[in-house]
């Protein structure tokens, strides 16, 4: 964390910067329309995250995505503090879905360092155990009768493991290693 | 009237944390005369794995909606993620036919095809659009009058505005306040009722959703409110469960019971709190409950 605002406040090297990483992330769903962002601002005044932390720019993070900063942004765990509220994306004057944006880099992060917060490994390892995202003890699973609920639906774990396995999650998830959590007192970015 | 039949997507916070919500939400359906089919085998709804993977969220989120069109059944759930992530991957996936032939892709593998037929519904549209006012007052045998309530609808049932449909208003959203009213409470409009719960980002810091969430407690306590009433089991946990906790990390003191709509809706149909879960919530509604009965 403290490396990732300590680069953000260094002027770019120029060799670092990929200027076709935009396209890349076109390129993923929700994410076409970054060419458009104009530097508003808009997203980062409405951000729920960036009204109790400057840390979370999400205005910032269009541009660095613009200017082709991939160095910057993947693997930059400032990305897990979006809430997914998605008053960026109604907010925009562009149309550009900021928080899909947003949603690609941090796929693109997972994919390429393999690796992701604790939490999100957690999840999908109880997804693929149990095809729920928490692991049902089984003094709620018994409780449920007691409080006439019918009995807690069974996956189907072939299905779910087979899509874990067709999208390509089920080889990154075995070995990816997990993120501490994130400090927003480590420092802060301007804009 | 045909009877309003649904496939019943319970998703995974409510049966792991929030069964009260779900007892609640069956005993007012069933009284309204909504029928609730039980969903075999549905899996996750793909919200928790779409910030590490998108494909595989939708793919999860399309394997359910094959269920529900296997059965030619639309899907209702009480939960705002399992909505924002079913309702979503149903538009984008009936909208773009690259992402649909991808998915489908993923999908044969279980020899399923995702064709776009179900639609997806959260608990709150099925009650205002296709059970009615009407019917509902009807139903409504002890007005809670003189319950000053505030509502929390939740992020994911109102954007992004263009995917989620049903015409609420995300800059002042109407239709929970709209339900609340049905059931004689007042419902209390106060400062930023649109901010994020922030529950989506506690596993990685707990610092800047505990702020949200401790403006929001502020915010509907000093207009006074006797309860706040959430749509949704992640926002649920963020002001109920996790009330305690705020208090402590801002030497704060709230004691604001925190009801699951249907709660309210149920004590308003006549239904014991017993009979509701109510007995469950982390907060404590004893107050709230000898007022109502004054």
């Amino acid at each position: 964390m403290t490396e990732a605002v300590e680069d953000a406040q260094k002027p770019a090297e120029t060799e670092k910067i990929d200027p076709k990483f935009k396209y890349e992330i076109m390129k993923m769903p929700g994410a076409g329309k970054i060419n458009l962002c104009f530097q508003c601002g808009t997203c980062t005044a409405d951000c729920a995250i960036a009204r109790f932390t400057d840390f979370y720019k999400p205005r910032k993070i269009a541009r660095m995505v613009q200017l082709g900063l991939k160095d910057r942004l993947v693997g930059n765990d400032v990305l897990w503090l979006c809430t997914t509220c998605h008053t960026c994306v109604d907010h925009c004057p562009q149309g550009v879905e900021v928080s899909s944006i947003v949603r690609a880099l941090r796929n693109l992060s997972v994919k390429s360092r393999g690796e992701m917060p604790f939490i999100f490994k957690n999840f999908a390892s109880n997804i693929l155990k149990s095809g729920y995202v928490y692991l049902m003890p089984e003094s709620r699973v018994k409780k449920r009768e007691e409080q006439g609920l019918p009995p807690l639906p069974k996956s189907n774990l072939g299905d779910v493991a087979e899509l874990f396995k067709a999208t390509g999650f089920a080889e990154t998830l075995e070995t990816a290693k997990t993120l501490e959590n994130v400090k927003t007192k480590a420092g802060s970015q301007d804009g | 009237m045909a009877e309003l039949e649904y496939f019943f997507f319970l998703g995974c916070l409510i049966p792991y944390r929030l069964a009260s919500y779900e007892v609640s939400a069956r005993k007012v359906l069933a009284k309204l005369g909504v029928k609730l089919v039980e969903m075999p085998e549905f899996n996750c709804c793909g919200f928790p794995v779409a910030p590490v993977n998108f494909d595989l969220a939708l793919s999860l989120a399309a394997r359910n909606l094959c269920l529900a069109e296997q059965r030619n059944m639309n899907i209702l759930t009480l939960c705002n993620g399992c909505f924002g992530t079913l309702n979503e991957a149903n538009r984008m996936l009936k909208e773009d036919k690259t992402l649909r032939d991808k998915v489908n892709g993923y999908l044969r593998q279980l020899n399923m095809e995702f064709k776009g037929t179900a639609s997806v519904k959260h608990l709150v549209h099925v009650l205002a659009e296709d059970v009615g006012q009407e019917k509902m007052k009807e139903h409504v045998k002890t007005p809670l009058t003189g319950l000053r309530v505030a509502q929390h609808t939740g992020c994911h049932l109102l954007r992004p505005a263009k995917r989620v449909g049903h015409g609420d208003n995300p800059e002042d959203p109407k239709i929970l306040k709209n339900l609340i009213g049905l059931t004689g409470a007042e419902c209390l409009d106060y400062m930023d009722e649109t901010e994020c719960c922030g529950n989506t980002v506690v596993g990685v810091n707990e610092e800047v959703p505990f702020q949200m969430a401790k403006e929001k407690l502020d915010h509907v306590k000093a207009i006074g409110a006797q309860a706040l009433v959430t749509v949704c089991p992640s926002c649920h946990m963020m002001y109920d469960f996790s009330q305690p906790r705020i208090e402590k990390a801002f030497n704060a003191s709230y004691g604001l019971p925190v009801l699951h709509y249907t709660q309210l809706l149920g004590l308003a149909m006549g239904f014991k709190p017993e009979e509701l879960g109510l007995d469950e919530l982390r907060v404590k509604p004893t107050l709230l409950l000898s007022q109502m009965q004054t």
